[in-house]
């Protein structure tokens, strides 16, 4: 009977169903309460650990909140300037073939200054992973507006709310990407309930089989949320999230197997 | 039908009491504590025996502090 039950009957290794995954180092994360990005760091970490892949992944840190991923994830990291990501990780992929490699992004990075880098590895059609985590703000400089900023969404430089006419439109980088036939695998998943959770973890899983292949870029979009940035209580800015951001940025696979399956 | 009994062991230095798991808990077995940890934060806690070890509050956790045990009754 479950009465009888004692903590010390449960607490065992081998009742263990669920436990932080080695490849995240035991360091305290520097993310504000409920962001969404250690969730991201820990379902890749995850999926790199599933596979077997620890000794063979390098990543590629970027500049914004997750600049210190490299202190998180237990693989081989190198940091990029600001925007630079995509650059880096298609010399890596293209010296070392064999290795898997990933750049892990955030909406300044990839959407703004590094515009640029994304859209042509992206048209080259390099054989790496990219994991976009978009919130639509600058988190780390202090929630400023970024191209990703929904219209009307209030930030630190767009107190009234953002005005497409002066400050124009918010950018789908997503959507953006799939265009170009580079691109393979293409997809917005979310981690802010357990299912999307383990949605977005067989997006990811799926778009690193995908790169083992050498089919050609695969995209992984995350949208998190910035409860600090958006100033809201972490489940109320996940709330908001569903209602704000998943009608301009929906959640699925936008391209499968090189071909668009999603109109955009 | 077997029953699962399931149950928690929470890193509470860790935890930055942000509630997302609370939101996710199908049993409402977790709950904020009264106690603070050595950062200052309210952490997460068991506040009874409902617990199915269903892991949903371990996947949404942001900083993965919850280990999550489950036994077969």
């Amino acid at each position: 009977m479950s009465d009888t039950i004692t903590k010390e009957q449960i607490f065992k290794p081998e009742n263990i169903v669920y436990k932080k995954t080695d490849l995240m180092t035991d360091n305290v994360l520097s993310y504000c309460p409920g962001c969404g990005h250690g969730t991201a760091h820990r379902i890749l970490m995850e999926v790199i650990d599933e596979m077997g892949l620890q000794s063979k992944t390098i990543g590629i840190a970027p500049v914004g909140c997750s600049v210190l991923a490299y202190e998180f994830m237990n693989v081989d990291m190198q940091q990029a300037a600001h925007g630079r990501a995509p650059a880096l990780a298609t010399a890596i992929k293209r010296l070392l073939p064999d290795k898997t490699v990933f750049s892990y992004q955030g909406d300044g990075d990839l959407a703004a200054i590094g515009t640029a880098e994304t859209i042509h590895a992206c048209n080259r059609g390099e054989n790496f992973t990219v994991i976009f985590v978009n919130n639509g703000i600058y988190g780390m400089t202090g929630g400023q507006m970024a191209p990703t900023t929904l219209e009307g969404m209030k930030s630190s430089t767009s107190p009234y709310g953002r005005d497409p006419q002066s400050m124009g439109h918010p950018l789908k980088m997503t959507e953006l990407v799939a265009q170009l036939p580079g691109t393979y695998y293409v997809t917005r998943q979310a981690v802010h309930t357990p299912a999307a959770v383990r949605k977005a973890k067989k997006a990811i899983r799926k778009a690193i089989e995908l790169q083992q292949q050498k089919v050609g870029m695969t995209f992984v979009e995350v949208v998190s949320n910035c409860n600090s940035g958006w100033k809201m209580t972490p489940v109320d800015s996940n709330k908001w999230m569903v209602e704000n951001m998943f009608p301009f940025y929906p959640l699925g696979d936008i391209k499968v197997d090189g071909k668009l399956v999603k109109e955009v | 039908m077997a029953k699962v009994k399931g149950d928690i062991i929470v890193d509470i230095e860790k935890c930055k009491g942000c509630e997302v798991c609370i939101d996710a808990c199908p049993t409402h077995t977790i709950a904020m504590s009264e106690q603070v940890n050595g950062k200052g934060y309210h952490f997460m806690q068991n506040v009874h025996d409902a617990c199915t070890g269903c892991t949903n509050c371990a996947i949404v956790c942001p900083d993965g502090v919850i280990t999550v045990y489950r036994i077969k009754v």
